[in-house]
């Protein structure tokens, strides 16, 4: 267990937040740039040293500003994913793995081992040798991920883990990430700015707005009540996970999404609230995604109403006050859903 | 693009700026004895001028490296009341005339000078031997290195350190394994300037260290010299330095592209 309490203050900007992280779950910290998440992922490395607040990783105390305790970083049982992945250019792959070892005083044969195996259990034994400038961005990743994970940390941080990556390479390397950090017994926060990357990683989401917390919860929870226009925006969206065959997709649950997209594979989707109908009957017309449920809460949030609706499909929409009373929605109620699949949006998993 | 065309008069002076560099560079080339220049630098003055170069310029080399590499992480990277006067100080070789920097050197380490008599009494003595001439071409060469290397250090990219840190390495092993590599092309080319400058050393090392063949009389001391008895080894021995650095301006070409 991380319990992190974190204050700091650089020239105008000033962070201030609270983030409690359990070793069975995946935090992600969320938010625009500039709302602090490297910053707290620095002061939790022990880059940045705290003005307040105190840093305990289960019963250690890594850093307690009032009481002037500081951990540096090099004794904080903490791996780190740097954005740009931060290989270092004058090593080669192995080199850079083996480099956290070193330090701790393994031997140089036993570090070469031990690297080499790490290497090869992310899948990029076969660059051992090759220098980070020779690596597409999907292997600098495994290799930074692996050498993160020699030092044997109890905390896996990792720092924007796929925007260095273009579009096309993105998907596959979420896909093994999540593998990975499935099997990692530890600790794990991933700082990110893109929603997207966020629900498809983390069990629990913080989002970060201006050095504070303006929400916590699991992706469900702020997807279907978010707290401010901010994060309705940044995450309020309906996000599947399925199995695609040209263009339709399979979900878990059974119910199957029409999309205007012939992919196959495993697919995340979002749909947008506001693409979200709902009638008081069976719509007639044109739409290819028609479900029925129930209205399971009606969140009033000023000029919207996001409505969530439960049955063959789980999903929110958002539309105006006006069109509850006039649709006669209360929680519980009837209503029938539909979406155009022109709405949906699709990416690989 | 149409390639653009100058000036008649920026032509005309651009020109002569041209000659005014090349013309002396023929004048030295015209009158190079190229037949006996080989058996010139044989003679016992040019060779024992030759070594003694060598041994002074790399020794203020290394000299500087030991002390200027520090200094310039510390000019980078700590942040200290004064450091840009400080900094400025020791800058300040760079531009001063070395005659200026002999006799200063003289009245600090000299045998009269304020820390001489203490220097004697632990059995060091700097002026009219090589140890001096050593100091004398540091003391000239190292602010070359300094700035260098402080550049070098400014325009890397620290989060390499950072990541160094985190792996579980101290700031030593940080610097040893991460900066100093990183660094690598500037601290070369540091090196080669300051070794370029104390090769070609001669105001400060005549003022403090003296000119006695074999001990202090370093190449430029030897050319003066020679050129009043021998003019034909003092044009040998000046070829010498010309080529050296014809091959420093090459190896320096280079010096923006390494990278890696």
């Amino acid at each position: 267990m991380l319990k992190a309490q974190v204050a700091v203050r650089l020239g105008n900007f000033d962070l201030d937040v609270a983030v409690e992280a359990a070793a069975d779950e995946i935090v992600a910290v969320l938010g625009p740039n500039g709302a602090g998440k490297s910053t707290f992922l620095r002061a939790l490395s022990g880059l940045v040293a705290l003005d307040r607040g105190r840093i305990d990783l289960d019963d250690v105390v890594l850093e307690d500003a009032s009481r002037g305790i500081r951990v540096p970083p090099e004794r904080r049982p903490m791996g780190v994913v740097f954005q740009d992945y931060l290989l270092f250019p004058h090593l080669s792959a192995i080199e850079n793995v083996a480099f956290g070892l070193r330090a701790r005083g393994v031997t140089a044969r036993e570090a070469r081992d031990r690297a080499g195996s790490w290497l090869d259990r992310l899948g990029v034994g076969g660059h051992a040798e090759a220098k980070p400038r020779a690596l597409s961005g999907g292997q600098a990743q495994r290799v930074a991920l692996a050498r993160a994970l020699a030092i044997d940390p109890r905390v896996l941080l990792l720092d924007e883990p796929l925007a260095a990556l273009d579009a096309s390479a993105r998907g596959t390397v979420r896909r093994d990430l999540r593998r990975h950090l499935a099997s990692f017994a530890g600790v794990r926060i991933i700082v990110t700015h893109d929603p997207l990357e966020a629900v498809a990683l983390a069990d629990r989401l913080v989002i970060l707005e201006s050095g504070r917390i303006v929400q916590a919860g699991s992706p469900a929870e702020v997807t279907q009540r978010p707290r401010s226009r901010y994060v309705a925006d940044l995450v309020g969206v309906n996000l599947f996970r399925g199995i695609a065959t040209t263009g339709h997709l399979a979900l878990p649950g059974g119910a199957v999404i029409h999309s205007a997209d012939p992919v196959d594979g495993e697919i995340f989707a979002t749909i947008h609230p506001r693409a979200v109908a709902l009638h008081r009957s069976r719509p007639e017309g044109s739409p290819r995604n028609v479900w029925h449920g129930r209205a399971s809460a009606l969140d009033f949030q000023g000029d919207r109403v996001r409505v969530g609706v439960e049955g063959e499909m789980r999903i929110v929409a958002e539309v105006t006050p006006s069109a509850v009373s006039d649709l006669g929605l209360a929680e519980g109620g009837e209503v029938w859903v539909s979406v155009k699949a022109t709405e949906i949006s699709v990416y690989p998993a | 693009m149409r390639p653009e065309r100058p000036p008649l008069l920026f032509a005309f002076l651009a020109a002569i700026g041209v000659a005014f560099v090349v013309l002396p560079l023929v004048g030295l080339l015209s009158r190079a004895p190229w037949e006996t220049a080989l058996s010139d630098l044989g003679t016992p003055e040019a060779a024992t001028a030759l070594r003694l170069s060598f041994v002074v310029s790399l020794a203020a080399t290394a000299l500087a490296l030991v002390l200027g590499v520090p200094l310039a992480w510390v000019y980078a990277r700590v942040q200290f009341r004064g450091r840009d006067v400080v900094r400025a100080l020791t800058t300040l070789p760079m531009i001063l005339p070395p005659v200026v920097g002999g006799v200063a050197l003289l009245f600090a380490f000299g045998r009269r000078g304020l820390f001489g008599p203490a220097l004697d009494a632990i059995g060091i003595h700097l002026p009219f031997t090589t140890a001096g001439a050593v100091l004398a071409a540091t003391f000239v060469a190292m602010p070359f290195l300094v700035l260098t290397v402080e550049a070098g250090l400014r325009s890397m990219d620290r989060r390499y350190e950072d990541a160094a840190r985190t792996l579980g390495a101290g700031r030593w092993l940080v610097f040893r394994r991460v900066t100093l590599p990183l660094i690598a092309p500037s601290v070369f080319a540091g090196a080669v300037l300051c070794w370029a400058r104390a090769l070609g050393e001669f105001g400060a090392t005549i003022t403090f260290a003296g000119n006695l063949p074999g001990t202090t009389q370093t190449l430029p001391l030897a050319v003066y010299i020679a050129l009043e008895t021998r003019p034909e080894v003092a044009i040998a021995l000046s070829l010498v330095l010309l080529g050296l650095a014809l091959a420093i301006l090459v190896v320096m070409r280079d010096r923006y592209l390494r990278a890696f």
